[in-house]
């Protein structure tokens, strides 16, 4: 009796945690309050903007090309999908079409984006749960990757390879043979992780069951990419709005069913999978030709055969006068474009005045929206999930911050 | 004059024992590193000295030398002596741990029930690291951290309790005397449940993976240590290593016949009976440190809840069950 006396008197409050954001897993500057009950999470508040350098605004300032290398710092991880997601968007703003080699260049070139960005997410997503060795072993292949990249880009991140109406430079043989050589070795590889926490009694027991959201939760939600698609929508850009090569190559959009945790890592292991299909596909149609449009902007890092800068201006002063003289560059008006970079749909909405410079760039970047989705997924979780969950979203802090 | 030479004796073992037990926690660092480098696709420690061999060496000389950090509402006293208590328990352990026939700094009777003891008492360092750091992350890693070593010692003590009754005694000597007796030569197969249950609860005592949740590094940074830094990070460490030398030096002792191997193995091979006795027992504790590293490079973290759920759902019926059997088979049969 005394001790329930006591224990009425006594002030009870749940534990406040400030995770991030300077954390180990929250994957960049993401900063969560979780209101604590014991260990289960009552309330979690995402709070982003740890890593805003403002793109949105300075787009606003560059012509459309200039703008290109700021595509690639959104999602750092997979920054040639965001180029091309741009480009494509300044294309069909100006009605370029680019020749049918850079189509497949390009279509090329994201997937094995994808590839690196979903083996990242694999790693640290597993990282997070304590597997250490898939995180190594995934890092092995994207290092491969990354040199193929380098070969072909001479950048391994922040790569700036497309171009409005093409591509940068094009790849020679020997490259799109060590890609092939890639794409046969790559399957073992998958299964390789797969061996590790595809089965794995401990993994199951953390992934199954956690963070559920349903289908239409999730598009309510504005969740796109795997995370949506794990709740079993099949809803991929690359289908149903079809850019570049992608309505020419044969791959299968993977949907899970429980929309899970473990659902949504079955449909990223999948899409290695379709994903490496593509780029096999790739190699073996590349047709032959140019690998820029005649139309394209004048602006252009040199490449061979398309040096069409005025002979007496250097190329900063061309970037000048193309933002103050043409003014009828570009046609007016709003538009809205996306294409599916690997962590969901990245949407350009330009409006455009008729310059060269975009009026109003707004990036609708899937990172920000999965990340607004975690109090939801996180509610009556435990500390140890909210991990899990902040790793099945993959969110990538540069890009939700913009 | 008698007196003086076994307080010698004495005072040189534990020299010994301390040294090598020093350098062990040195180079089991090097070995994880390298042999959890080699599962996974890369080197290791690799710079200094060939093929990396002096790196504990130069880990040691920068703890040494980092700046001691106190955080600023730190209840001082409190944390200045808890990685203290982790690495005293710890070590206290070794004292009645024989390395192989009459090696044993203090043979006394109950030398299993000691270890039980004095390896618990390290809880009280984890929980006074995490309530005086006065840091959230290090206050759920030394609650964890209490709650699983408390249930997980159930488990562990109980899985005991079968090998006490096979050899109806306490020391550990006398442990792995009667299970040369024994035809197979090692109480793992009699008692594969003690065995297993003993085993699954080393890893949880000494916060290894699967079991690493006070420190699980992606929740909690660094768990009950997160606000350590120095030599006082690595009396933890140390500490940590130490637990899992004496979890091995105890496996090996309990379950797989310590410095002897099985008697029908001699009888095959006579020659093998002249392989001093530290052999066998040095080739059993690391095939076991092995299997630390191994699963630390295989496994996913357990999250809390189902941890518990394991402890007292699963491995306490069981190691009731096998003492009850045992009982029953050594009572009547």
């Amino acid at each position: 009796m005394e001790q329930m006396d006591i224990e009425k008197d006594l002030q009870t409050k749940g534990l406040i945690l400030n995770m991030g954001p300077q954390h180990p897993a929250t994957h960049g500057v993401l900063r969560l309050m979780l209101h604590l009950d014991g260990e289960t999470v009552v309330k979690c508040t995402p709070y982003v903007g740890y890593l805003h350098r403002g793109t949105e605004k300075l787009c606003e300032n560059r012509t459309y090309i200039s703008a290109l290398p700021l595509m690639d710092r959104l999602d750092y991880i997979s920054s040639m999908a965001n180029d091309v997601g741009y480009c494509v968007a300044v294309e069909r703003l100006f009605g370029i079409e680019p020749p049918d080699r850079a189509k497949y260049i390009r279509t090329m070139m994201c997937e094995m984006t994808r590839i690196s960005s979903h083996i990242l997410w694999l790693a640290t997503h597993a990282l997070d749960m304590g597997a250490m060795s898939v995180f190594l072993h995934s890092f092995r292949e994207r290092e491969w990757l990354l040199d193929l990249f380098e070969m072909i880009t001479g950048a391994r991140l922040t790569v700036s390879y497309p171009r409005i109406g093409g591509v940068r430079c094009d790849v020679n043989r020997e490259f799109l043979e060590s890609l092939y050589k890639f794409t046969e070795e790559f399957p073992k590889r998958i299964e390789e992780y797969e061996t590790l926490i595809d089965q794995n009694r401990i993994w199951l027991q953390r992934t199954k069951g956690i963070g559920v959201i349903s289908a239409r939760d999730a598009i309510n939600c504005g969740l796109t990419g795997p995370t949506l698609r794990g709740s079993g929508v099949s809803y991929d850009v690359r289908k149903h709005e079809p850019y570049d090569a992608y309505d020419q190559v044969d791959f299968e959009v993977p949907v899970g069913k429980n929309g899970d945790v473990y659902d949504r890592y079955r449909c990223r292991m999948e899409e290695l999978r379709q994903s490496n299909r593509i780029i096999r596909q790739c190699i073996k149609k590349m047709p032959d030709g140019p690998i820029l449009a005649d139309n394209s902007p004048e602006l252009d890092m040199p490449a061979e055969g398309h040096r069409k800068l005025i002979p007496e201006m250097s190329l900063s002063h061309a970037c000048i006068s193309l933002s103050d003289e043409c003014e009828s560059i570009a046609p007016a008006g709003e538009f809205y474009s996306a294409v599916e970079v690997p962590k969901g749909e990245l949407g350009f909405y330009i409006l455009s005045d008729g310059s060269g410079k975009p009026y109003r760039m707004r990036l609708r970047s899937p990172s920000f929206v999965h990340a607004s989705a975690l109090p939801r997924l996180c509610r009556g979780h435990m500390v140890a999930d909210v991990i899990a969950l902040i790793g099945t979203i993959d969110i990538v802090l540069g890009e939700c911050d913009r | 004059m008698d007196f003086a030479l076994t307080l010698g004796i004495i005072v040189i073992k534990i020299a010994v024992v301390f040294g090598i037990v020093l350098f062990h926690v040195a180079y089991a660092t090097y070995f994880e590193r390298k042999i959890i480098g080699r599962m996974q696709a890369r080197h290791g420690p690799m710079e200094v000295g060939p093929h990396g061999l002096l790196q504990p060496f130069a880990d040691i000389i920068k703890l040494f030398f980092k700046e001691d950090i106190v955080p600023s509402h730190a209840d001082r006293w409190l944390f200045y002596i808890a990685p203290a208590i982790v690495v005293i328990s710890s070590m206290t352990a070794l004292s009645v741990l024989p390395f192989f026939e009459g090696f044993v700094i203090a043979d006394i009777n109950i030398g299993l029930l000691f270890i039980l003891v004095i390896t618990s008492i390290s809880v009280y360092g984890i929980v006074i690291a995490g309530w005086s750091s006065n840091s959230k992350y290090s206050f759920l890693g030394g609650l964890r951290s209490a709650a699983q070593l408390i249930s997980y010692e159930i488990a562990m003590g109980l899985s005991l309790v079968g090998v006490i009754l096979m050899a109806g005694s306490m020391n550990l000597s006398d442990i792995v005397k009667a299970q040369h007796q024994y035809p197979l030569g090692m109480f793992a197969f009699p008692q594969f449940l003690g065995f297993f249950v003993f085993v699954v609860a080393a890893f949880a005592e000494t916060n290894r993976a699967p079991f690493d949740l006070p420190e699980a590094e992606q929740e909690l940074v660094a768990g009950y240590f997160t606000e350590y830094s120095g030599f006082r990070f690595a009396l933890f460490f140390l500490g940590e290593y130490i637990a899992m030398l004496t979890m091995s030096i105890m496996v090996t002792l309990c379950f797989l016949g310590g410095w002897t191997i099985p008697l029908f193995m001699t009888n095959a091979l006579p020659f093998l009976s002249y392989v001093p006795g530290i052999v066998w027992f040095l080739m059993k504790v690391y095939a076991f440190m092995f299997l630390f590293y191994w699963i630390r490079a295989t496994l996913p973290r357990y999250r809390y809840d189902q941890l518990m759920a394991i402890g007292w759902k699963v491995l306490i019926p069981l190691s009731f069950a096998n003492v009850l059997i045992t009982a029953f088979i050594m009572r009547w049969l």
